[in-house]
C-alpha cells in the first residue's frame, strides 16, 4: 500500500530527527531551567488598571519581588498610578521587594485596602 | 480553659451577616462579657450621597490574616471565645460589611480586644470597597493601611525592615493594650505590626 512506504521511509529519518528533537529538547530545558513563571493578581484598582484579574509573567531565575514589579510595570504602565501606593504579597503574605521568587509563585498587587 | 484558636470562627461571606450565628459563637459560661463591633454602611460621605459599597478580597489571605489577627488578640488579652465575618459584594447602607465578637471573663478584655481586631481588618487584611455615590464611585483606602506601609517601605533595607518589623511585633504584644486603650494614632503602631508581621513569611507565631 501507498501508505506503508512513506510510513517506513519516515521512520528511517524518524531516528535522526528525533535524536535532533531530543538536542533541542535538551536545550529548551536548560531555558526552561533558567527562567520561573509567576502569577500576578490584580485587586480592586489593579485590577481596573490592567483590565485583568490575573496574568502569567515569565521571570529569569532569581528575580525577585521588586524585579517582577517592574516588569509589570512595563507591561501595563497603568499601574504606575498605584505604584507609590500598593503592596506586594508573595503566596498570601506581605512580601519584601527584596524577596526572590520561586518558580510557581502567587504574586499579588496590593492596592491600598479598605476593609471593614 | 478557654475555648482554643482554632475554634475561632472567621468567615467571608457573600450574603447579609447573621450577627446571632457570630454572637452565639462566643457566648461562653465563664465569659462575663461579649463585646461586638459591627461596621455598616453610612449614606453619605463628605456631602455626598453613597448607595451602596461593593466588597472584594483577596480571600485566602484574607482569612489568613484575619486568624493571625484572632491569635494576637489572644495572645494580647485574655479571651474566651473569637469571632469574625466580613462580607464581600453589595452592601447596602444600613447593612454590616464586618462583624468582630469576643468573649472574656471581664468586659475590658472583651471591649479592648473587639477594639484591636477591627484595627487590625482595617490595617492589614486584604479587603477593598468601592463606595458608589449617585453620581460616581471611588475605591477606598484605609488610613490604618497607609501609616502601616509607610512603616514598611521607609527602612531601606530587607535586613532593616526585617529587625524593624520584629521590633513593632515585639512593641505590639507588650503595647498594643495601651495603646488601644489611649485610643490616640499610636495606636496605629499595633496595625503596623500587624502588616508587617506577614513579611517575613514565616511567622512562627502565627497558626497560618
Amino acid at each position: 500500500m501507498a501508505t506503508e512506504q512513506p510510513k517506513d521511509t519516515s521512520s528511517v529519518h524518524g531516528t535522526s530527527e528525533l535524536i535532533e528533537i531530543l538536542k533541542e529538547n535538551d536545550k529548551s530545558k536548560v531555558h526552561i531551567n533558567s527562567s520561573i513563571e509567576i502569577k500576578a493578581l490584580f485587586f480592586a484598582r489593579a485590577r481596573d488598571l490592567t483590565g485583568l484579574s490575573k496574568t502569567s509573567i515569565e521571570m529569569p531565575e532569581g528575580s525577585t519581588a521588586g524585579d517582577c514589579m517592574s516588569k509589570l510595570l512595563t507591561k501595563f504602565p497603568n499601574l504606575e498610578e498605584i505604584s507609590n501606593s500598593m503592596i506586594l504579597a508573595l503566596s498570601e503574605k506581605y512580601a519584601l521587594e527584596s524577596t526572590v521568587l520561586k518558580n510557581t509563585d502567587e504574586l499579588a498587587i496590593i492596592p491600598p485596602i479598605s476593609g471593614g | 480553659m478557654a475555648a482554643a484558636a482554632e475554634e475561632d470562627l472567621i468567615e467571608i461571606v457573600e450574603a447579609p451577616i447573621e450577627v446571632r450565628r457570630y454572637v452565639d459563637h462566643v457566648r461562653d459560661p465563664a465569659a462575663g462579657a461579649i463585646a461586638t463591633f459591627e461596621g455598616t454602611t453610612r449614606d453619605t460621605f463628605e456631602g455626598r450621597r453613597v448607595v451602596e459599597l461593593r466588597y472584594e478580597a483577596y480571600v485566602p489571605m484574607a482569612l489568613r490574616r484575619l486568624r493571625a489577627a484572632c491569635a494576637d488578640a489572644r495572645a494580647a488579652w485574655s479571651l474566651r471565645r473569637v469571632a469574625v465575618a466580613h462580607r464581600l459584594g453589595v452592601v447596602p447602607v444600613g447593612e454590616a460589611s464586618v462583624l468582630v465578637a469576643a468573649s472574656a471573663a471581664h468586659r475590658a478584655d472583651a471591649l479592648e480586644a473587639c477594639r484591636f481586631l477591627i484595627d487590625e481588618v482595617k490595617a492589614s487584611v486584604p479587603v477593598w470597597k468601592k463606595e458608589v455615590y449617585e453620581d460616581g464611585e471611588v475605591w477606598k483606602e484605609n488610613a490604618e493601611f497607609i501609616h502601616a506601609r509607610m512603616s514598611t517601605t521607609t527602612t531601606t533595607t530587607s535586613a532593616a525592615a526585617a529587625a524593624a518589623a520584629a521590633q513593632d511585633k515585639r512593641s505590639c504584644c507588650c503595647g498594643a493594650k495601651v495603646k488601644v486603650e489611649e485610643g490616640k494614632e499610636e495606636a496605629h503602631h499595633s496595625n503596623g505590626a500587624g502588616l508587617e508581621g506577614g513579611l517575613e513569611g514565616s511567622d512562627p507565631d502565627r497558626p497560618l
